[in-house]
């Protein structure tokens, strides 16, 4: 199983604090809602990043950000 | 569920099919109903003072099918009848779309996996059961069999909707509503989160894989004729702030990035001195829309910007060199009312 990061693009408030934990997997537009690196489905987590992204899970605000378990 | 509510101001072919063969659309509810062992159906429509409701329900109620039809009133608003905002809504929610995964199919109205067909494909159904598939197959192409109503509106003589086979050119169905008013440079296709089709592609037949190809899209089947006198930028910056205007503000890329890329294009359709970098900043901010909201609206809104920059581009040049179209304050000839 492949992990990525998903964002509920309705949940998400642009509070930020994703693109501060994980600032090589998520940019933010000019509005202050994040971009995953690689487009919506977001790059594969390695098993470094995993650790940092289930921290910025936890730390957002809305609930807004996930991983996902995906087959490819 | 019966989807019978377009949410887009071009089409009205829903509305015209309620209005002259509803009970074939009934008979293609009933149908699913009984083959997926459903146990409600709904029809969903617009309705309103002069809405087609009280004349539906009076029809449902007189039928015995093998599940009650329960005839439903939708919000008249863009997004209300995408297929999650349409569930949120019966299931007592706002008429906005909702996050999915969960699909309707999985998870749908009060939580039961509901099938979501436009009214259209059950008024198909309704005909292949009493036919048959060879006598559906008989019209329109392999990958794409039987008919298509299709609305036209625009610079043609006598708007309407249109029942042709499928794969007939954009150019024939213009023709069956009494053909262009004018001298055509391009065809709005595919809704306003559609495409722009130049008027060298107006033999492209109307399939979806011959529109794609064309860089345009079938989507909901209207073609909207914009005749040389108009200007397309400001025809499409018009559309882009109706498409902004209809954004139910959910998601961040969408409330705040349509109404910005209408402004974009504003300022580009009046040849403002600000044009050059309105263009520069719209070419990024379409990216940014893309595929970021619940919905397809935002990517709806950014296909039909990057079209008409494509297909109006000799006149973004001279739009970006402070020489717009004439045409470009006068009012738009498209529809934005619902119907």
């Amino acid at each position: 199983m492949i992990k990525r990061l998903r964002v509920d693009p309705i949940a998400c408030a642009a509070h930020g604090l994703c693109a501060d934990l994980l600032p090589d997997h998520i940019d933010l537009d000019e509005w202050g809602y994040p971009i995953l690196a690689d487009g919506r489905t977001g790059r594969p987590l390695g098993r470094d990043d995993q650790r940092d992204a289930r921290a910025a899970v936890e730390a957002c605000p809305t609930l807004a950000l996930r991983i996902e378990a995906t087959p490819r | 569920m019966a989807n019978g509510c377009e949410g887009e101001p071009a089409s009205c072919k829903d509305a015209a099919l309620l209005d002259c063969a509803p009970h074939l659309v009934l008979d293609g509810i009933e149908l699913v109903a009984r083959t997926l062992g459903a146990e409600s159906a709904i029809l969903a429509i617009h309705d309103g003072p002069d809405g087609p409701g009280p004349r539906l329900r009076t029809l449902a109620a007189q039928r015995q099918g093998p599940v009650p039809v329960r005839v439903r009133g939708v919000p008249a608003r863009y997004v209300a009848s995408e297929e999650t905002a349409l569930v949120n809504f019966l299931s007592g929610g706002p008429a906005t779309p909702t996050t999915s995964p969960p699909r309707p199919t999985d998870r749908g109205v009060g939580g039961a996996p509901t099938l979501v067909d436009n009214i259209e494909t059950l008024a198909h159904i309704a005909l292949i059961a009493r036919n048959g598939a060879p006598w559906f197959r008989e019209l329109g192409t392999p990958d794409l069999p039987g008919t298509l109503l299709v609305s036209i509106d625009g610079a043609v003589h006598t708007p309407g909707v249109v029942e042709v086979a499928a794969g007939t050119t954009v150019r024939a169905a213009i023709e069956l509503c009494g053909g262009p008013s004018g001298h055509v440079q391009a065809v709005l296709s595919g809704g306003y989160g559609g495409a722009w089709l130049p008027a060298t592609a107006i033999e492209t037949p109307l399939t979806h894989t011959a529109m794609r190809a064309a860089g345009a899209a079938l989507g909901v089947p209207t073609l909207l004729p914009l005749p040389s006198g108009a200007c397309g930028l400001a025809h499409t910056a018009r559309l882009v702030r109706f498409l902004a205007d209809q954004s139910a503000g959910q998601c961040g890329p969408c409330l705040f990035g349509l109404p910005a890329v209408a402004a974009d294009l504003a300022a580009i359709a009046a040849g403002s001195r600000d044009a050059r970098h309105a263009h520069d900043r719209l070419r990024h901010r379409l990216d940014l829309v893309t595929g970021r909201g619940a919905c397809a609206l935002p990517d709806g809104a950014a296909r039909l910007t990057r079209t008409a920059l494509d297909v109006f581009s000799a006149d973004l040049r001279d739009h970006l060199t402070g020489r717009p179209c004439l045409a470009a304050g006068a009012p738009m000839i498209f529809p934005l009312e619902f119907r």
